[in-house]
């Protein structure tokens, strides 16, 4: 081996050295960084402490009971967090719920609110908020007129 | 950002909507915390509205009366509907609010505080009947779209203003003019400072009418926020939503009023006839001027049980539009016989009737009391619902209440 090999040879094992010591030192800080995305409140010493003191009171603002989505009234059913994004931020759920529609008019529906009332493009989730709609507030038939219905009986006493 | 803390800023953004001011710190609320006023945001508090009013909407507010809770005469705040279409307005200061006139066939363009309206004018009190030109929606097969009133859509109250005439006559009228379109305060559901919730208006015929006015009193007090606090257009007769809240402006227009919704087929309804179901073209829909007859029983609230032998004293109101109620019947047999019973003249021209009845019950068992109106053209309620239309409005069918006879 010439001289000029060996110190050719002891180059390059320094050089993979630093390399290795490069991509160790990589992996830890982008490894750390990616820990620290995932969780933002890891150096938050402060408000850690809060939510410790303050986990019996958090409220799930969308918790279900009884198969009802409490905070909007929408029956908890495949669609429903897509349908409470898209369709309570402007109006009231109580304006969806109260309206029972085919799909071919929800979308015209959808439609329109596009063209006057600021609504975004709702993309694929259009297709799961009708199918949410269609499923669990279908069109009731009524006739010309329909009976008289839950009445509350009372003793009359004039 | 994390969906919790987003429904958190939109919760913090519409709470500050609400109340008028900016949330400080408000982005840094402590999860799962609720704002006072948004735990229990009780419409029946915040518009002192009777406990037996029904909420059809929280955004936008709406909400409707029941039958039996419109047994007044005249009727009170707390059993009036509440219809918006935006949000309502804030921080409404009555010393700088002030009213313009203007449009293509003003002579002058013209601004009047109220004070202005209030000394420069002759003030007048009427009992208006106004009611939702969607009311009686809520029956129509197939469905259609909207806020889905039954009956309870309706009022007469008392309502002290000046008239729109003599504003309209003061600024100058050209003799092109056509409609008048209104403008207000409120905002757009959207946020967005370009789009009105609503500008309606009427045919310079209608706005020359002696009942109707730019109105400041309801009931004898100040008129509520929700009714349209400082001043209010009140068209008797006409769909509600022409008389307009909250109005800071009226356009003298030389066509048809082109604000948002008075085009499409908001309170419009086909020219011609359709069937239940049917697509109609926007150009053959017409907007909707004098409502139609109506009348309901507001005593007593269906489902009474009543002892054989007893008489049942009934009463109610009856209002025609533009019209007087000529005639008023009812029915125990669902229609097969109609019996007539006396009906009040209005107080004033717009003002709904008031009829009662002493009817008798040949026997035991379940029965309906049916109230048919009949105006002075001859044109009475139907039994059954009047002709399908694609948005649901102009329900007139006759109203009925429960009574079992034991």
């Amino acid at each position: 081996m010439s001289n000029d090999e060996k110190v050719f040879r002891a180059q390059v094992r320094k050089v993979y050295r630093l390399l290795m010591l490069l991509f160790v030192l990589f992996v830890i800080t982008g490894g750390g960084l990616m820990y620290y995305m995932a969780n933002p409140d890891i150096f938050d010493f402060m408000s850690k402490s809060k939510t410790v003191t303050l986990e019996p009171v958090e409220v799930d603002e969308d918790r279900i009971e009884n198969g009802i989505h409490v905070r909007t009234g929408l029956v908890d059913a495949e669609g429903l967090m897509t349908v409470v994004n898209n369709c309570t931020n402007c109006h009231s759920s109580k304006l969806v719920t109260q309206n029972r529609m085919n799909a071919e008019r929800w979308n015209a529906t959808i439609k329109w609110m596009q063209e006057t009332q600021n609504l975004w493009d709702l993309g694929r989730n259009q297709e799961v908020i009708v199918n949410y709609l269609v499923t669990n507030y279908p069109p009731i038939a009524k006739g010309r007129r329909m009976i008289l219905t839950d009445i509350d009986w009372y003793e009359f006493e004039d | 950002m994390k969906r919790r803390d987003f429904v958190k800023k939109a919760a913090v953004s519409s709470f500050a909507t609400l109340i008028g001011t900016e949330l400080v710190f408000g982005s840094q609320m402590i999860d799962g915390y609720v704002p006072l006023a948004l735990q229990d945001p009780d419409p029946f508090k915040l518009f002192n509205k009777h406990k037996d009013m029904v909420v059809l909407n929280d955004k936008p507010w709406n909400i409707e009366a029941q039958a039996h809770l419109l047994d007044d005469k005249m009727t009170p705040n707390s059993c009036m509907f509440i219809r918006n279409n935006g949000l309502v307005p804030e921080g409404i200061d009555p010393k700088t609010w002030t009213l313009t006139i203007d449009g293509e066939s003003v002579k002058n363009k013209k601004a009047y505080t109220l004070s202005d309206l209030k000394s420069k004018f002759e003030q007048h009190t009427y009992q208006l009947t106004l009611e939702c030109g969607g009311n009686g929606r809520a029956e129509f097969d197939p469905p259609a779209k909207g806020n889905q009133w039954t009956i309870g859509a309706v009022h007469c109250a008392s309502w002290t203003g000046v008239r729109l005439r003599d504003v309209l006559e003061d600024a100058g009228i050209k003799s092109d003019a056509v409609y008048i379109g209104y403008h207000a305060v409120d905002k757009h559901l959207s946020m967005d400072p370009k789009k009105e919730p609503i500008s309606r208006g009427c045919p310079m015929s209608k706005a020359m009418q002696d009942e109707t006015l730019l109105a400041f009193k309801m009931n004898g007090d100040d008129i509520p926020l929700i009714h349209g606090y400082p001043l209010r257009l009140v068209a008797g007769g006409w769909p509600a939503s022409v008389s307009g809240k909250w109005i800071n402006r009226i356009s003298i227009r030389n066509k048809v009023h082109d604000g948002t919704k008075m085009t499409g087929t908001a309170y419009r309804v086909p020219c011609e006839p359709v069937a239940p179901g049917e697509k109609v073209k926007d150009e053959d829909m017409c907007i909707i001027e004098s409502m139609p007859v109506k009348s309901l029983i507001t005593y007593p609230k269906t489902g009474a049980i009543i002892k054989n032998g007893k008489p049942l004293n009934i009463r109610g109101h009856a209002w025609a539009g533009e019209l007087e109620v000529g005639k008023m019947e009812y029915s125990i047999d669902f229609g097969s016989t109609w019996s007539i019973c006396p009906i009040e003249k209005p107080v004033n021209r717009l003002a709904w009737q008031h009829f009662s009845a002493t009817v008798d019950f040949p026997k035991s068992g379940y029965y309906e009391v049916w109230a048919r109106a009949t105006d002075t053209n001859g044109i009475a309620q139907p039994m059954l619902l009047p002709g399908w239309n694609p948005k649901g409005y102009l329900n007139n069918a006759c109203h009925r209440i429960a009574v079992k006879v034991i």
